[in-house]
């Protein structure tokens, strides 16, 4: 057996990275969401999904700028947190006296409708995007090449991650956040309108979904189904590193990429069933997950 | 007899004479909207009397579904053997998985349903030479007897009463009483010296033998089998079925596939868009109907006494 060359095994890894930060934007939105407003949102596939498609929308729109991609970039994610907001705000805040079973209906609910809206606006063909002019090379790395555009999303993914920590927990903001997750009864009766403060969190992590979106597309085809493909895998992410942990997340996805983009290669055939038995072994193990508290409740 | 079992005999005479409408279309419906319904009723056990929302009912349907397909086709089992084997290996893997499972609550029991209901997915997905991967199992025969849609539309026909017919007894019995109270209280019940797990672990072995037994049907009556019956859509379309219909009604999920199979056969003739409604409405019953049908239908009754 002759071994792999180490620049392979590089770029490899620099593959999985790339694809963990994507895990990551996404899943952190769905991890906050779920540590505040305790819901599951199945649909935060669908605003990556319409995130990428909106990208691709702006990206024709301002197609005579040599920015267009950057405001693509700027306008979708917007756009998702705006459509994120008005979601919460009409609807799902008047589920939250129920059982947790319909809140999670309802985002199931719109999976199919944003799906399939999607289908009605863009059609079912595949649609992609040029990279942006400024990334279009590749760096060398030992005597392998590797996009550029990729080793940015490594670069803007940790970024991000950096960025949301410290808004979490070293700003006035993030700690009545953290708060919020503790005990929103009592957040409410110190004077925070926590009404607002969800549809705010839910605006927030339904940007981080339609970010994911617009940064995939250049890279990746536009196609219906992305959603239900990529839910799937960041559901595995939260669960491995703990629902509502945000190191977990960071953990989970980076375990995740690494797994998918090695297992791939080397089990083809059994990798796909192994990160669900990943899933399934954590779960059993550590249902609150690698970096996740156990629920007082 | 009760004015509802009067009823039932009825109904179920009616359907019995629905191939004497010698519509293709109808008896297609029929078998379909049968099988579909048993395979929610079997959820339901979990769901509605046990309180246990399973995100992973799609693996014991297609469990049912490929042991019958594969014993017939590859190891050339005569079809009653076959068929009697699907609901044994779906209780089998449903009495594993579900060993695991019970040991969680709520959102975390529903991902475990889902993590393993997705393993067996990858499984079959992957596993070409026995299941014929992606491309899917196809060109399995009914058996001679059954060959004919009205012939197959019986055959379905009694194995879903007679199917619902032992889930009923069950459900009245103490032990569908032990169900509901779990569902109403596990640690209440914990407490009288139930041991809850265990009635939640025979819940889980039933309702996958029973979603077996209605994955064997489907693969006959469709003639082929896909992963994508073992995908995670599939669960939630039957969970949809089951509170579409009304969770805490006996017939509410026979009820919601019927209605959710026949919009869809009127719709799917006007527009791809089936998603779309079938979101809509999912959205609408939420917000307004929150019961189910039946639900709703009860609460209309002036002698509703507001129970479940």
């Amino acid at each position: 057996m002759n071994l792999p060359d180490p620049s392979f095994l590089v770029i490899q890894s620099l593959s999985g990275l790339t694809y963990a930060m994507f895990l990551f934007l996404i899943a952190s939105g769905l991890s906050l969401i779920f540590g505040i407003l305790r819901v599951l949102n199945f649909a935060h596939g669908s605003f990556y999904m319409v995130g990428a498609y909106l990208t691709y929308q702006f990206v024709s729109y301002f197609i005579n700028s040599p920015a267009h991609f950057w405001w693509a970039v700027l306008f979708a994610p917007v756009s998702i947190a705006i459509i994120g907001g008005i979601i919460e705000r009409l609807f799902l805040s008047r589920l939250y006296v129920r059982e947790e079973l319909n809140q999670l209906l309802f985002t199931y609910a719109l999976v199919l409708i944003l799906g399939d809206f999607a289908k009605i606006i863009w059609g079912t063909g595949q649609l992609s995007i040029p990279r942006p002019v400024i990334l279009k090379g590749a760096v060398k790395i030992l005597d392998q090449y590797f996009p550029e555009y990729n080793i940015f999303i490594i670069f803007l993914g940790l970024g991000i991650a950096l960025l949301f920590w410290l808004v979490l927990n070293r700003t006035r903001w993030g700690r009545i956040i953290r708060a919020a997750a503790l005990d929103r009864e009592m957040l409410g009766s110190l004077g925070v309108n926590v009404r607002w403060l969800f549809t705010l969190v839910f605006s927030i992590g339904a940007w981080l979904a339609g970010l994911g979106g617009a940064l995939v597309a250049p890279i990746a085809a536009i196609v219906p189904g992305m959603d239900v493909e990529i839910i799937i895998n960041v559901f595995i992410v939260v669960v491995i590193g703990g629902l509502g942990s945000f190191w977990g997340t960071l953990l989970g996805a980076l375990v995740l990429g690494q797994v998918i983009s090695f297992g791939i290669l080397v089990l083809p055939r059994l990798a796909i069933v192994f990160i669900y038995v990943l899933m399934a072994v954590v779960l059993i193990t550590r249902p609150w997950g690698l970096l996740g508290k156990p629920s007082p409740r | 007899m009760s004015k509802q079992s009067w009823l039932l005999i009825i109904i179920i005479l009616l359907l019995a004479l629905l191939p004497l409408s010698e519509s293709r279309f109808y008896i297609f419906l029929g078998t379909d909207i049968l099988i579909m319904g048993l395979f929610a009723m079997s959820l339901n056990l979990l769901l509605g009397y046990t309180g246990l929302v399973s995100f992973g009912q799609a693996a014991y349907f297609g469990i049912g579904a490929y042991t019958c397909a594969l014993l017939m086709k590859k190891a050339s089992l005569a079809f009653p053997i076959a068929f009697a084997a699907a609901p044994v290996s779906g209780a089998i893997a449903a009495l594993i998985i579900g060993f695991f499972c019970i040991r969680l609550t709520k959102i975390y029991f529903s991902m475990l349903t889902l993590a393993f209901s997705q393993i067996v997915w990858a499984v079959v997905f992957k596993w070409n030479s026995l299941t014929g991967g992606d491309t899917g199992l196809i060109g399995i025969n009914f058996p001679e007897y059954l060959d004919s849609s009205a012939r197959f539309y019986y055959f379905t026909l009694g194995v879903v009463v007679l199917s619902l017919f032992i889930i009923r007894k069950m459900v009245d019995s103490p032990f569908g009483r032990i169900l509901t109270t779990i569902r109403e209280n596990p640690e209440r019940t914990e407490f009288i010296g139930i041991d809850v797990r265990f009635f939640q672990l025979l819940a889980f072995m039933i309702s996958g033998f029973f979603a077996a037994i209605s994955g064997a049907l489907f693969g006959i009556f469709n003639h082929s089998l896909f992963p994508d019956l073992l995908y995670w859509p599939m669960s939630a379309e039957v969970l949809i079925m089951a509170i579409l219909g009304g969770m805490y009604n006996f017939f509410g999920p026979l009820v919601g596939a019927a209605v959710i199979l026949y919009l869809r056969m009127l719709v799917t003739s006007y527009t791809q868009y089936w998603p779309l409604i079938m979101g809509t409405i999912l959205a609408l019953l939420l917000f307004f109907f929150p019961g189910g049908i039946l639900g709703f239908l009860r609460s209309l009754r002036p002698s509703n006494r507001g129970g479940r």
